[in-house]
This record gives structure tokens, C-alpha cells and sequence, in this order.
């Protein structure tokens, strides 16, 4: 399957920003058998008067800008290809989740792909009792750490209504969880605390949705936002597996990784700092068609 | 051992010196104590000091302490504590006696030091780089990739060629065998050197003669030898040397400006800095300047917004990325803070054993991590001998007061409940064997006592490796308990001295500590944040003295007998002082709280600002707030604010005679000169209104302290022509709009970036407008109207002076 994916996200500065620093992550990864990047083009307007593509701790794609002098808004547009894989047929072969936590504590690897990274808390996502319990009275001890990750989602896909207008991009986990709505950003953190109170290594994916036309329908161009969900490692043999707690659903070709963090401020798509006196209005386009 | 007093072995003492000292008991058993030995009796390496000591009278010491004390008043020395919205100072608490240790036990103990700061320097490289303490299984991973302070944006730059570590501090204690143990390795941000050579040179104003002629290493030749490293580091890179502060509301700040002026080195805050085409550059009243070393006093985590800690506004967005790119060294590395983590500690000995082949001479107090069952188990087995606090925290156990404790502490623990909690979250709990830490003499309501301490060392790399500084500073527990060592807990602080075998040369006496390492001053350089303050504390000191010039006049007329109704109290209330309630609180609050707010600009250039500066600002805060603590009769106030306006007087007598003439100066009396001006045109307008009541005009005099003046050039009474004449166009009168104007264009011509070829910068233009308004005026072309616009063009020249220089 072929995607072509449009971005564009607009910051406009009610006075005149400057000093502007910018970090950006919205280039999807490249990932051997699974998807592949092609013919991208990632702009800046303003054109940037610096500018720095690295590659992040946990191997996410970044690009780095400035834009010292005084300037009323800033633009950033991507372009690209991915290539999608279908992922193997679903075999589950992961252990309990006690096994699982064995299993991570023996690690002896730092990489970016170790568990270990994955644990919580983090600034952003503090421990939170409310969720644990919740992840407690769901859990069988006996059940497989990869079904565990699919109960959880699946609960909180019925416990939580997806509403856009509840939260914002700074709503803690444990005031979603409490008023049970929220975006994928909410959903995604919910579950990471969820699975880790359990012992079950969480991580947060930035990314693209391809959304499902409706039966008959004709896809809107522009509707879509960036995406999120969540990736649970269950145990050395199985790894790493993908579940998208707001469409209940495993990830497969519909769902294009941008990047992994520990939680959303690790693979925010844009996070800045600049000297700006008045207020800021952002806006986010996303257009993921199939070719 | 039997309780005692102590004794030399020197017999001829009499026995009246020794009553006097009767009562310091070593505390004998499970203790060590620093000035006596396990006999009883005083140590050789403290015989001449506590012979000296035994001397001196109870007055002769106090007055000797008291002279210690103010020097580090004079020097602002302070400590400062500080909760979420407001720093109070209060005296640094300097304990008047010395630790004195022994020349070759300090070898022995800088030996251990340097072993451990090698050590340190090899695991910290590991962290960063290829992690094969985590891959060989000498350290459990998730004691790094759970730990803050391990950075991720820095892994991978442990693999270079240049040294990590450039300077480090170890807290060491000694235990009841006489051993010493280290309690902490403070790597970053450690604020030992500088408390430790102001510690000094106070107790070289309490025992000067002592001092002076003693063989007690000197620590100079330390900070000499430290700031060459800081020039080796920064290499041949262009480019300032310049210490990362919080700032002050940093419990250190006082330490971090001493020891940059100390050093030579520009003292910047993040908010002045910014990374631009990849480099670190400091903004300043002029151009931005290039920085190439930051001495990081930060914690690491907080060092930039954008990689580290989003909620930092502390440090500046780019500068890991400059560090990353190589165009920024850092002092030490960012991320160096990793090694605090107190599980480390339960590590470190055996990760020392298999990379040196041996234990470190100078190991840390026994520690055991509770995310491994059988540490965990021990830690359960030996919970009376414990303290036990979280496994990533830096703090001491033994300063920490979250640290828990089983038995007869007031914060102990039942040990079911410990249990319970390392079996659940072992992984966050290091346990800590709780060490009796040796006893210093130290003096308490006159008497002299036995305290537990602990001693910072300060080490520094230098061309020739590590070098320790010969001294510190000992930590003192205010009870017998070691938990009391913090400053916030009431604990003091005393002079290290390492005592030479032999007479040191003549050559290294004291002077030479007192005096700051000479270099080309660094203060040509002015931060815009530093000339931002400057300009304020300009503004709201004058603001002040305007203001108690007002209460002094309205004062005066109620004390004379009007009324506040009257017609000049109540005009001037709602014509100049914004219909403030007659309440005498009230009133005096207008030049209160304007000198409040001055000081804290004040407070946060303290190394551009002389402590003459900040004592008479200080001085004058402390009278206005017993002045308003006291309920005056109404006939007293005018007297007060006599007294209080003298005193301001003094301040800018200060500014004027002794400040150097900087930029700095300029922006500090800029701000005088616009808000005097400002200030006058509303007095003005108000006093030569249709409807101001008759004595208005002979009001606007005594505002602006002109009553002389015009007697001597106006034989007429007052009118409104000869009063705009004198307050409003006299360019010989330092009260008038057009001197403060004409004095500012002078000033801003001498600032940076004015030499534009021929045309003006905004903020010149401005200026020039005004003054030639002014200069071009006849007296009766002067309305109130056009005054109170000039003083909206006034504030213009303060906006154009702040977006060009100051933002």
C-alpha cells in the first residue's frame, strides 16, 4: 500500500515573534519490512535561518530551526511517500505480565528499542492511582501480556468518549481519565500509565491515520490531525506490538509511525521557544491519501 | 572513655583558661572528635590554636566574632532561604572556630580524592558513552534509563578526548573508627570554592594575628591555578568565559556572583542568553557576544527547555544543541549530575574493584540499592542501623528531610511498614548505613560544644590532573544529631585548615587571598537583563525619593494644622499621588514599595552593583519599615522623611561618586534622569492648572527641593512663569524637565551603537525632540496640556531606550 501524506501546521503570533527556536518531528521513519519513506520534502516558511536535521535518542527524525528576526508566522509543510507493509499474521507468544517484568528487569540494553526506557514515570506522566486500579481490576495474572494490552485498550475505548473540545494538548492523564474524554494524545497517555502500573513497558507513537472512508463515502482531504496511540513490549520473544486505544484496534497499514517517546512531550510534532508579546493561534492540516 | 574537660599536655596553663573550655566533652564510645584525641587530650595539630584560644576572654572573642561577622555582611555574604515566591537573607552562619586537620592526614585524604574523581570521570565516560557497566551486568539498566538526571539528548558524547569532570566537590565525614568516608560526590553545581575563601578571609578578621603568622595552607594558589583550567578548556576558541547562574533566587547566587567577580568570569542568567547560527551568545547592550565556555551552575536538566525539561526557565533553548555541535564546552559536562544518584553508591565499590583492581582509598558510606533481593533483604535484616530515602534523589540521606529512619528518631518508621514498601517498590529505595559522624568544637550561647560535621572539599583539573584545594568548608550540625547539617536546619558552617608541618614562606600570606585574581574585567561587557535592572533600580529609587518628597510636603501642611480636605491635601491626592486615602499607611506606601521593587533590581546585578550600594539600599529598606512599623504623631512624619530623604541622598551620592563610569552607570542614571523628568512634568502640570488652589506654585518648589534656588534667581514671588522657568527649562537646575533631558541625550550619545553615521537611532531621536522643545520654549508657551504630552514623549524615550537596548 501506498500513502501520500500532507502536512501542514501554521503558527500565527498576534505581535511579532523572534529569538524562535523550533524543534520538529512530523518526517515518518523508515522501518525495515514494515514501511518505507520516499520522495519527502519537509519546508519551513519563513525559510529557516538555521536549520538542523538529527536523528533523536530513540532514533526519531528532527529537525531543528531558528528564526531570529522578528517574523508574524511560521509555517511548516511536509510532503511525502510511505510504502506500508502488511505486518506477519497475529501470534501471540508473550508470557504474563510477571514474566514480562522479569524479563525486562534482566536487560542489560540501553538501546532505544529496550524496554527499559519504557517503565514511567515521566515529568508528563506522573504515576496515578485512579488509573492503576483501573488496570488492576482489569488484569488476569495468568493472562498473556499481549492480551492484557488489548483488554486494556479495548476498556478504555468503552470507558472514554472521543471528544476533541474536552481537552487540550496540556490535559494530564489523570484529568482525562477522571472526566472520560478525550483525544488519542489522552487516550494513548491513559493507556501508557495503564500498562505500566501492570508492569508492561509503554510507549507513546506519533503518527498519521489513514481514515476510513465510510461505506460509499468519499474521504475529506484535510480532515484528519496527526495521530497517536500506544506500543507495549511483551516480553523478549514477542517484543514490541502497536494498539490504537482510540479506534480499538491493532496497528496495521492504516497507522504510519512518526516516531517513539516515552510520552507525547518526547515526539511532540512541533515544540518551540521564542520572544513573542501577544498570543498564538495554531493550526493543523492533514491529508493521508491512499495512491 | 571518661567525659573530661579537655587538656594539653602543656601544665603551665592556668587553670581559670582551661574553666573556660571545662564544659567541651568529647562525647566519648561510638564518637571521634576532631580537636581531641581517644587520651582525652588536645591534638598536637590544634595545640597552638587552642592555646591561642584559651587567651582570649569571653569579650575579646565576641568582639573578634562580631568582626568576622561583618565582613561578610560588608561583603554580602548571605545565605539565603527561599520558598516559592520570596528569598529572605539572613546572616551566612560562620562558626567561629576551625576544623584543623593534619598535614599528611590531608595527603592521605586528597590521595582518596583524586582516585575517586579519576574513578568518576571513567564511569560518567561509560554513561554517555558505550554503557558497558549496564551490558556487562555491573549496573542494572534501569538505574540509568529511570534516572532524570541521566540526559538522553547527551548520550554519546562520553567518547571524546576532553575531559568531562573539570571540577568537583566531595562531602566526606569521618566515622568512629577515624576513617573517613565520603557521603557525597557533588558534580554538579557544587558551591564549595567560594563559600570556602570567603569563610576564610572572615576568620582571618577573627584570628588575624593567629592567622597570619601559622602554618596554615593558603587556598589563593587554588583559584589561580583553577581559572588557568577554565582558559585551557575554553582553548583558543573565541569567545567569553562565563558562569550559568539561576540566579537569585537560588539559594547559592550570592556564592555564584562572588566567585565570578572572584574569577574574572561574566556572570549571565538563561534569559541572556540565546543560540544563534549554532553558537552560544550573550545579549548585551551592544552586539551579541559569543560565549565558548559556560561553567554550568544549573542543574543539568534544567540547561535548555527545549531538549531537557520543558519547564525550565531557567536555561536557554539551543545550547545542548550547541554543546552537541562542539561550538559550546561546558563545565563540567551536561548530564555530569547522573553521578549524585544515591543508588549509584551501592555500585561504585564494586564497579571501583573491577576497573582499578582494588576498593577507592576514600569509599562512600555503605549503601544497598532495594530493587535487588538480596540488598533489599539485607537493608530489611539491618533496618536499625539504616536510614533509608529514594534511589535517584542527590540529596544526603543524612541531610534529607524525607529520609527515613527505624527506631528512635521523631521520623522513625515501624518496620512492617518498611518492609511493606521496599517489597512493593523496592526499585525507588536505596538504604544507607547510618554513620556517627565525628565532633567538632563549635560555639553555642557562649559555650563551647561538640557537634557533628562533615567536611565539602573543592577539587579542580588542572594541566597537571586533579588538584585538591587545601582546606573547605566543614559543615556543623546545630544538635548532636548529624541530621541538623543543613543551613535551612539551623546548621553552621567553619574554615577548613590544613595544618603544615612547617613554617610557610612569608610570601603566601593572606593579603594575597583577599585580593581577586586580576584579568581583563569582563564587565565591559553588559548584559541587556543586567542594564534592564540598572535602569529600574535608576527609576524606582527616584520614584522613592519623588514620593517622599510629596508625603514630606503634604505632611508638613497637616502637621501645620490643615486638614486633609483641605484644599492643597486634597489636590495634591487626587492631582499627584492617584487619590490615595489620607491614611498615613497608605501614603508612605507610595515610597516604600517603589524602593522594595528597586531592590530587588538591585538584587539581581548584585555582581555589577557595589555592596556599599546595596547596604545603603538595604539601610534605607530597614528605616522605611521601622518608620512605618511605628505609629508617628502626625508632627513626626515630616522629620521621618527628612531623615529617610538623607539617607536616599546617601545612595545617590554613592552612585555618583563612586560608581565607575560603565554603561551600567549610564543605564542606572538614565533611569534617574527619565523619571525625574517624567515626574516633574506631572508636578508641573498639576501646580500651574486653572484650577489649582493659591500656595500651588510654592508646592511645585518644595517637591522639587527649589525654594533656595528661586529666591536666588527670582526676586519676585513665585508666579507661574518664573516656576515653569526654574523647574521646567533651567538647564542649571538638576530638579528641571530639560537638565534630566539634556543629561540623558548625553549619556545615551555615549552608549553602544549609536555611532550610526548621520542618521539618529529612535531612542536619540526622541530624546533630542524633547530636549529641543524645551530649549526652544519661552515660559508661557508651557501648558499643562503640553506637559503632561511631554511626559508621554518622556516615557516614548523609555520604550525606544528599551526595545533597542534592553529586550
Amino acid at each position: 500500500m501506498n500513502y501520500n501524506i500532507r502536512l501542514t501546521i501554521t503558527h500565527s503570533y498576534e505581535r511579532p515573534a523572534a529569538n524562535g527556536r523550533h524543534l520538529i518531528r512530523v518526517l515518518p521513519k523508515s522501518i525495515a519490512g514494515r514501511q518505507q519513506l520516499s520522495n519527502h520534502l519537509l519546508e519551513v516558511f519563513p525559510e529557516a535561518e538555521t536549520r538542523t536535521d538529527s536523528v533523536d535518542f530513540f532514533g526519531n527524525r528532527t529537525t531543528t530551526c531558528t528564526h531570529i528576526t522578528p517574523h508574524d508566522d511560521m509555517s511548516i509543510r511536509l510532503a511525502c511517500h510511505v510504502e506500508m507493509h502488511p505486518p506477519p499474521p497475529w501470534r501471540d507468544v508473550s508470557p504474563d505480565a510477571e514474566t514480562v517484568c522479569q524479563q525486562w528487569q534482566a536487560s542489560r540494553d540501553l538501546g532505544p528499542e529496550s524496554p527499559v526506557h519504557f517503565l514511567g514515570p515521566t515529568l508528563r506522566l506522573p504515576p496515578n492511582a485512579d488509573i492503576a486500579a483501573f488496570a488492576r481490576d482489569l488484569h488476569d495474572p495468568s493472562a498473556s501480556a499481549a492480551s492484557t494490552v488489548i483488554t486494556i485498550g479495548q476498556a478504555l475505548y468503552e470507558k472514554m468518549a472521543f471528544d476533541a473540545s474536552a481537552t487540550t494538548v496540556d490535559t494530564s492523564a489523570a484529568e482525562a481519565f477522571k472526566i472520560k474524554r478525550g483525544v488519542c494524545q489522552d487516550f494513548s497517555h491513559i493507556m501508557i500509565s495503564a500498562l505500566q502500573a501492570l508492569g508492561i513497558p509503554a510507549a507513546y507513537v506519533s503518527g498519521y491515520l489513514r481514515t476510513l472512508p465510510p461505506e460509499g463515502g468519499v474521504k475529506l482531504a484535510g480532515a484528519d490531525a496527526m495521530h497517536a496511540w500506544v506500543r507495549a513490549w511483551c516480553g523478549t520473544e514477542m517484543g514490541w506490538i502497536e494498539y490504537d486505544p482510540t479506534n480499538a484496534t491493532l496497528v496495521s497499514t492504516d497507522h504510519i509511525v512518526v516516531g517513539y517517546g516515552r510520552d507525547y512531550s518526547d515526539i511532540s510534532p512541533v515544540s518551540g521557544h521564542l520572544r513573542s508579546s501577544g498570543s498564538q493561534r495554531n493550526t493543523q492540516a492533514v491529508d493521508v491519501t491512499l495512491l | 572513655m571518661q567525659k573530661t574537660a579537655p587538656q594539653t599536655s602543656d601544665q603551665s596553663r592556668p587553670d581559670d583558661l582551661l574553666l573556660a573550655y571545662a564544659n567541651y566533652v568529647a562525647a566519648g564510645g561510638a564518637h571521634s572528635d576532631e580537636m581531641l584525641g581517644t587520651d582525652g587530650l588536645v591534638k598536637p595539630v590544634w595545640a597552638s590554636f587552642f592555646d591561642h584560644l584559651s587567651r582570649l576572654t569571653p569579650e575579646d572573642l565576641s568582639f573578634r566574632f562580631a568582626r568576622g561577622d561583618q565582613y561578610l555582611r560588608d561583603a554580602g555574604v548571605l545565605f539565603r532561604q527561599y520558598d516559592e515566591t520570596l528569598s529572605t537573607e539572613r546572616e551566612w552562619p560562620l562558626s567561629h572556630i576551625p576544623v584543623i586537620l593534619d598535614e599528611d592526614e590531608w595527603k592521605s585524604i586528597s590521595a582518596g580524592l583524586i582516585e575517586r574523581a579519576e574513578f568518576l570521570e571513567f564511569v560518567l565516560r561509560d554513561f554517555y558513552g558505550d554503557n558497558t557497566l549496564v551490558s556487562s551486568g555491573q549496573l542494572p539498566a534501569t538505574l540509568l534509563s529511570q534516572n532524570p538526571a541521566w540526559l538522553r539528548p547527551m548520550v554519546g558524547l562520553g567518547g571524546g578526548s576532553a575531559h568531562l569532570l573539570n571540577t568537583l566537590s566531595f562531602e566526606i565525614g569521618r566515622g568512629p573508627d577515624g576513617r573517613w568516608w565520603v557521603i557525597s560526590d557533588l558534580v554538579e553545581a557544587p558551591s564549595t570554592a567560594g563559600f570556602a575563601i570567603e569563610n576564610r578571609i572572615a576568620m582571618s578578621r577573627v584570628f588575624p594575628g593567629f592567622l597570619n603568622h601559622s602554618n596554615i595552607h593558603r587556598l589563593a594558589g587554588f583559584f589561580r591555578n583553577f581559572q588557568q583550567t577554565l582558559f585551557a578548556v575554553k582553548g583558543r576558541t573565541k569567545g567569553e568565559i562565563a558562569l550559568l547562574s539561576p540566579g537569585p533566587m537560588n539559594q547559592n547566587y550570592p556564592e555564584h556572583t562572588y566567585i565570578a567577580r572572584y574569577l574574572g568570569l561574566l556572570l549571565v542568567e538563561g534569559e541572556d542568553l540565546i543560540v544563534q547560527d549554532g553558537k552560544a551568545m550573550v545579549r548585551t547592550v551592544d552586539a551579541a557576544k559569543p560565549i565558548s565556555l559556560l561553567w554550568n551552575r544549573l542543574p543539568s536538566t534544567m540547561f535548555d527547555p527545549l531538549e531537557l525539561d520543558p519547564t525550565s526557565m531557567l536555561g536557554a533553548a539551543g545550547l545542548v544543541q550547541a554543546v552537541r555541535d562542539g561550538a559550546l564546552k561546558t563545565v563540567n559536562m551536561v548530564g555530569a549530575g547522573v553521578l549524585e544518584t544515591r543508588a549509584l553508591m551501592a555500585f561504585l565499590p564494586k564497579i571501583a574493584r573491577a576497573h582499578l583492581g582494588r576498593g577507592l582509598a576514600l569509599p562512600n558510606i555503605a549503601t544497598w540499592w532495594c530493587g535487588q533481593e538480596a540488598q533489599r533483604d539485607h537493608v530489611l535484616a539491618h533496618s536499625e542501623q539504616m536510614m533509608v530515602g529514594n534511589a535517584f534523589s542527590t540529596r544526603p540521606l543524612m541531610a534529607d528531610p524525607a529520609t527515613l529512619t527505624i527506631g528512635n528518631g521523631p521520623d522513625n518508621t515501624s518496620a512492617d511498614s518498611l518492609e511493606k514498601m521496599l517489597r512493593t517498590a523496592g526499585r525507588d529505595y536505596v538504604g544507607q548505613e547510618a554513620v556517627t559522624l565525628s565532633t567538632t568544637p563549635s560555639f553555642e550561647n557562649g559555650e563551647m560544644v561538640a557537634r557533628p560535621m562533615c567536611i565539602r572539599i573543592s577539587l579542580g583539573r588542572t594541566a597537571d590532573g586533579w588538584e585538591v584545594m587545601p582546606g573547605g568548608y566543614a559543615r556543623i550540625s546545630a544538635g548532636a544529631d548529624a541530621k541538623a547539617m543543613a543551613m535551612q536546619q539551623g546548621g553552621k558552617v567553619a574554615d577548613v585548615w590544613i595544618a603544615s608541618k612547617t613554617k610557610l614562606p612569608a610570601s603566601t600570606l593572606l593579603s594575597q587571598e583577599t585580593q581577586a585574581i586580576t584579568r581583563r574585567s569582563t564587565h565591559a561587557i553588559l548584559p541587556s537583563r543586567a542594564a534592564d535592572n540598572l535602569f529600574w533600580l535608576g527609576r524606582y529609587v527616584e520614584r522613592s525619593e519623588q514620593n517622599m518628597r510629596q508625603c514630606r510636603a503634604y505632611y508638613a501642611r497637616i502637621s501645620d494644622g490643615a486638614d486633609h480636605n483641605d484644599a492643597i491635601p486634597a489636590y495634591m491626592r487626587a492631582h499627584l499621588m492617584d487619590n490615595v486615602a489620607p491614611k498615613a499607611r497608605d501614603i508612605t506606601q507610595r515610597f516604600a514599595e517603589p524602593l522594595t521593587l528597586g531592590l530587588q533590581s538591585a538584587s539581581r546585578i548584585n555582581d555589577r552593583f557595589s555592596p556599599d550600594g546595596m547596604m545603603a539600599l538595604r539601610g534605607l529598606a530597614g528605616q522605611i519599615q521601622a518608620f512605618q512599623g511605628r505609629s508617628s504623631l502626625i508632627d513626626e512624619i515630616p522629620v521621618e522623611i527628612s531623615s529617610l530623604l538623607r539617607q536616599t541622598t546617601g545612595f545617590s551620592g554613592l552612585v555618583h561618586e563612586n560608581m565607575y563610569r560603565s554603561d551600567g552607570w549610564r543605564f542606572l542614571s538614565i533611569g534617574v534622569s527619565l523619571e525625574r523628568a517624567a515626574n516633574m512634568c506631572s508636578v508641573l502640570a498639576a501646580c500651574i492648572g486653572k484650577d489649582a488652589p493659591t500656595g500651588a506654585l510654592d508646592l511645585s518648589l518644595e517637591i522639587a527641593d527649589s525654594v533656595g534656588s528661586h529666591r536666588s534667581r527670582f526676586v519676585v514671588l513665585a508666579n507661574t512663569a518664573s516656576v515653569v522657568d526654574l523647574l521646567g527649562l533651567d538647564l542649571q537646575n538638576p530638579r528641571s524637565i530639560r537638565y534630566h533631558i539634556s543629561r540623558t541625550k548625553d549619556h545615551i550619545a555615549h552608549l553602544p551603537r549609536q555611532d550610526t553615521g548621520h542618521l539618529l537611532s529612535e531612542v536619540a531621536r526622541q530624546t533630542l525632540m524633547v530636549e529641543t522643545q524645551l530649549a526652544t520654549s519661552q515660559p508661557d508657551e508651557i501648558t499643562p496640556e503640553g506637559l503632561i504630552q511631554m511626559r508621554q514623549d518622556i516615557w516614548d524615550i523609555s520604550n525606544a531606550l528599551n526595545e533597542y537596548y534592553l529586550v
